[in-house]
């Protein structure tokens, strides 16, 4: 029972520390119960903690697979342009967002992992506290010296094992939070310097969407004039009423009319 | 006998169960000792599998002191080693 043995020895002399420095035991138990206090609203302040960072790691998920999509539109659009060196290029930093969305989706998955934890221990922690009041205004209410002395004694060091194992918790949450932070910095630094930046966007100023810009601006120029034109064609129709165009156009409605007819018929 | 999982609360045990966690002990400790984090990690997760499967929670409100205490199943070697230090991981 070694190591179990070594690391619970350890835990209950860090409570007895504690309990030594006391010259009233009942003031002890005040004080414990005030810290008890501190420790429940600091693991409270924890799962916010922890719930935030989750959060903005989602939302720079969806961010990156926003881009990730678009990315993978403009490459669809390059291969219909017959440009396959912009397609590869697209392909090739929608893969290296993939990488980071992967990076992150784990991230996120230990982060709700912290949460989770720091929630039961919350739980824990708040019932025994609970506990603790009850049992510390027995205590003092029936003081004896004599016997509270080994009361308080049990009552501090189970209240005390806990006050470590949640303190321990959040100290653990704490850094995993801090280590998401800072890399969530660094991917948000990342999206703003552009490294990571979809190819579609105008102000974007990098090589393919200057090109797709280019090439779908004239596939759109083309697509409007078509438009244009298509339009104008009625409009001429409808202006010259006695023009020959018109009894052109005529037998093709008729015969056009025949036919669906026919078919309806059939 | 109460056993607690840093991080997860405290376990009920009998004390019979016990034996078969002093191998997985045992073993954790060379782990330690010689640095192997595999093996560490496959020991420390039986044995924590093996508190889950023959303890039962204990009563959550009461204010006993565990006679045995593991470390959480995501400590590394580190940890351990911190924790085992007098003035390590656990906050005063």
């Amino acid at each position: 029972m070694s190591l179990m043995k070594r690391i619970s020895l350890i835990f209950r002399s860090k409570a007895n520390k504690a309990l030594d420095k006391a010259e009233d035991p009942r003031e002890t138990l005040d004080y414990s119960y005030q810290r008890q206090l501190e420790l429940l609203s600091k693991v409270r302040r924890g799962v916010a903690d922890v719930a935030t960072s989750r959060k903005r790691v989602e939302l720079q998920v969806n961010q990156l697979e926003q881009q990730a999509a678009k990315l993978q539109g403009q490459a669809e659009k390059a291969i219909g342009a017959g440009r396959e060196d912009l397609a590869r290029e697209a392909l090739t930093r929608k893969s290296g967002l993939t990488s980071q969305i992967t990076a992150l989706k784990e991230q996120q998955a230990t982060l709700q992992g912290e949460e989770e934890k720091l929630v039961l221990a919350q739980q824990r922690l708040q019932a025994k506290v609970e506990a603790f009041r009850t049992r510390k205004e027995t205590i003092k209410a029936t003081y004896t010296a004599a016997e509270a002395q080994t009361r308080i004694g049990e009552a501090m060091s189970g209240i005390g094992e806990e006050m470590g194992d949640v303190g321990l918790a959040i100290q653990r949450a704490e850094d995993k939070t801090a280590q998401m932070q800072a890399r969530g910095q660094a991917i948000d630094e990342l999206i703003a310097s552009g490294a990571l930046d979809d190819a579609s966007q105008l102000n974007a100023g990098d090589d393919i969407s200057r090109e797709l810009d280019a090439l779908s601006s004239t596939s759109d120029v083309e697509a409007e004039l078509a438009r244009l034109k298509a339009g104008s064609t009625p409009q001429a129709i409808e202006s010259g009423d006695e023009g020959g165009d018109i009894l052109a156009a005529e037998p093709e409605t008729v015969r056009a009319e025949g036919e669906a007819n026919e078919g309806g018929r059939a | 006998m109460i056993v607690r999982i840093l991080g997860e609360g405290q376990y009920d045990l009998d004390d019979h169960a016990l034996d078969a966690l002093n191998g997985l002990d045992t073993q954790i400790e060379q782990a330690i000792d010689s640095g192997d984090e595999a093996m560490f990690r496959t020991a420390l997760h039986g044995l924590l599998s093996a508190v889950r499967a023959s303890g039962s929670h204990h009563q959550i409100d009461s204010l006993d002191e565990s006679d045995l205490i593991l470390p959480p199943p995501d400590a590394t070697i580190d940890e351990v080693r911190e924790l085992l230090g007098d003035d390590g991981l656990i906050p005063g």
